[in-house]
């Protein structure tokens, strides 16, 4: 069949054109025009070229924010993931055990950023809250608003508490997707535990998990409202991760021009690592791709 | 192989069964002799599935014993029962090559290597899918998955019989013949028991010896497809085998002749006196019913004729029942047919079941 080329159809998709060009096209092209000038302030802008990158890439407190970014979204992902798939395993998968445990995973990620951030602001507080006072009471010297590790701590069990049901709920989904005739084949065949987890169960969560470390990686590397709440960044500079210290030079120092520049790099990195785990996650699978549409 | 025995056994899904209509399995007292092929035939829900999981260990009966050569084996696990089993969708574990698919279960059994990669060509050479030995068993057809499930069974050597769960419900239909043909070719081979559940008589006749009808819950007849055609021992048996089935008339008894309406029909056999019976009721196959000009039979009114190529179906009506009649290619209806039965081939019901002591 001969493929009809209208040109009118360029109007029919224009109300999106326009409505992704103001909502996304425009302010980023808004930030790169910031990352290459300067300002002082009553709209005076001044050509810098690529100086706001350099300084960027050479300054030790990018390089440190960025450093603790990777460290604390790896850690969430090396502990969300395995938790989240043993947690989903260990669901009932029929009966009335099964809508009490959706609730119960549903419930931290109904709650909103800055609420679950102040939860554990007080939560972990030495004189009222019940963490900080317990583990005080038992000897265990905690205070995250002094000591780096406790503050880390913190930020990490908050972050594990906040969205492993996320990663529980997408491995759920895949599991309850496996028919009972892949479990009796199993028996029938005399399989391990460990084998019928890992030739049955994880295929099947294959798919799942890769969007689970894609959305967790991409939400952890973007974290600001739980650690701002908590910690404000410190003790120090320890818990400032990129979006915060993004923040700090934009409102706090008003320097438009770094902080575009350091956006845009922000968002490669982001860009980039997405990519990397889409890729290597979906060659551990490859020929699923070239014979989807079969089963 | 093994012979399989099922005495007295009894399965409910509840877990406190009162009425008879709470069990899936009436009660099944059945044989499956060892290299026999069984096929258990049955509509939809009448609990073929569940005898099969019962056999292999994946469902424990409520009550009675399972033998396997005379051992009872009804507490034993699945993987201890040494059963294979082909299921309804085809289970392979897709990461696996085909290779490894096939060795996985003698590899869980700890057979040594050498022993698990000479078996698994020979699986591979009979089940005709040593070119894709390296693949992986994700991208491979429904039948080939199949092919895979099956050869999962053969390829140990202890297996006690195979179970097939409607095994060809996703197989093209050009691929059934060449599967069901293997199937076979591999019982002569093997000589393994093998019991086919399916709800297509098709399937069954083809590929048993012995072909168990079930209804529900309860086995109502165990016989050769000949057996089930010429004497259907319960009027599910005639109206599900055959196709169209058997038609069954309700009728009254008078010694050795039944009465349709106001007409008499000679019958070989009588209703005992001493019995009494609900319902009475006639069975003539339709290849078994042959037309009359009026006067000659019992009067018949036609509603269609299906031309099916090789010969026609009759479908009439006769005393508020259908009755249906096969009529050959060179045989002509007459304008107002009457039906005449052969009373060797007219099998007299009593309360659904075959009456076959004479009178």
């Amino acid at each position: 069949m001969e493929k009809t080329v209208n040109n009118k159809a360029w109007f029919m998709v224009l109300p999106v054109l326009l409505l992704v060009a103001f909502t996304a096209v425009i302010p980023l092209m808004t930030v790169v025009n910031y990352a290459f000038q300067d300002s002082f302030g009553n709209n005076q802008f001044f050509w810098v070229g690529i100086e706001w990158f350099q300084e960027l890439l050479a300054s030790e407190r990018f390089h440190d924010a960025l450093v603790r970014n990777l460290i604390f979204s790896f850690s969430i992902l090396a502990i969300e993931i395995p938790l989240g798939i043993g947690i989903a395993l260990c669901m009932p998968k029929k009966g009335w055990g099964v809508p009490v445990c959706l609730v119960l995973m549903a419930l931290p990620l109904l709650v909103p950023w800055n609420v679950v951030g102040t939860i554990w602001q007080v939560f972990g507080r030495a004189d009222i809250g019940l963490l900080g006072y317990f583990l005080n009471l038992i000897g265990i010297n905690y205070n995250y608003t002094q000591d780096p590790i406790a503050a880390w701590a913190t930020v990490i069990v908050m972050d594990v508490w906040h969205w492993t049901s996320l990663v529980v709920l997408l491995c759920y989904a895949g599991l309850v997707s496996i028919p009972e005739a892949y479990y009796q084949a199993a028996r029938i065949d005399g399989a391990s535990r460990w084998a019928v987890f890992r030739y049955i169960q994880l295929p099947k969560m294959h798919s799942v998990l890769l969007i689970a470390v894609l959305l967790r990686f991409m939400d952890s590397f973007m974290i600001y409202t739980e650690p701002f709440v908590v910690t404000g960044g410190g003790p120090g500079n320890s818990t400032t991760f990129l979006s915060i210290d993004l923040v700090k030079m934009a409102i706090g120092q008003f320097d438009l021009g770094p902080a575009a520049a350091m956006s845009l790099v922000y968002f490669l990195i982001i860009l980039l690592f997405s990519w990397v785990f889409y890729t290597v996650m979906n060659n551990a699978g490859a020929e699923k791709k070239h014979y989807a549409g079969e089963e | 192989m093994a012979r399989i025995d099922l005495d007295h056994i009894r399965h409910s899904y509840l877990p406190n069964p009162k009425s008879p209509s709470d069990y899936a399995l009436k009660e099944v007292n059945l044989t499956f002799e060892d290299g026999g092929a069984y096929a258990l035939l049955g509509s939809s829900g009448c609990g073929k599935t569940t005898l099969l999981n019962i056999i292999s260990g994946l469902l424990t009966p409520s009550e009675g014993e399972l033998l396997f050569d005379g051992k009872p084996v009804t507490e034993l696990s699945t993987e201890a029962r040494n059963i294979a089993q082909v299921f309804q969708f085809p289970v392979v574990y897709d990461t696996m090559s085909v290779y490894d698919n096939l060795a996985f279960p003698l590899r869980n059994r700890g057979v040594p290597a050498a022993e698990v990669d000479q078996k698994v060509n020979e699986i591979l050479r009979i089940i005709d899918l040593e070119s894709k030995a390296k693949r992986k068993a994700q991208g491979l057809t429904a039948d080939e998955k199949q092919k895979i499930s099956l050869g999962r069974g053969l390829v140990r050597s202890d297996t006690n019989a195979i179970l097939f769960d409607e095994p060809l419900t996703v197989i093209d239909p050009h691929m059934k013949w060449v599967l069901r043909s293997q199937l076979k070719h591999l019982h002569k081979q093997f000589g393994f028991t093998m019991v086919y559940v399916t709800h297509d008589q098709t399937e069954a006749l083809t590929f048993a010896d012995k072909v168990v009808v079930m209804y529900g819950g309860e086995v109502v007849q165990i016989g050769t497809p000949d057996e089930l055609f010429r004497k259907p021992q319960h009027t599910f048996v005639g109206y599900f085998i055959g196709s169209p089935g058997m038609n069954v008339l309700p009728c009254e008894v008078d010694g050795t002749t039944a009465r349709i309406g106001e007409h008499s029909v000679p019958l070989a056999c009588g209703l005992d006196p001493m019995k009494t019976a609900q319902k009475t009721e006639v069975g003539i196959r339709p290849e078994f019913v042959k037309l009359g000009e009026a006067g000659e039979g019992l009067p018949l009114k036609v509603n269609a004729v299906e031309d099916i190529g090789r010969y026609r179906i009759l479908r009439g009506e006769m005393n508020g029942a259908a009755l249906n009649a096969i009529v050959g290619e060179g045989e002509s209806i007459p304008e107002s047919p009457t039906a005449l039965f052969d009373p060797a081939q007219t099998n007299l019901y009593a309360d659904s079941w075959l009456v076959s002591e004479g009178a």
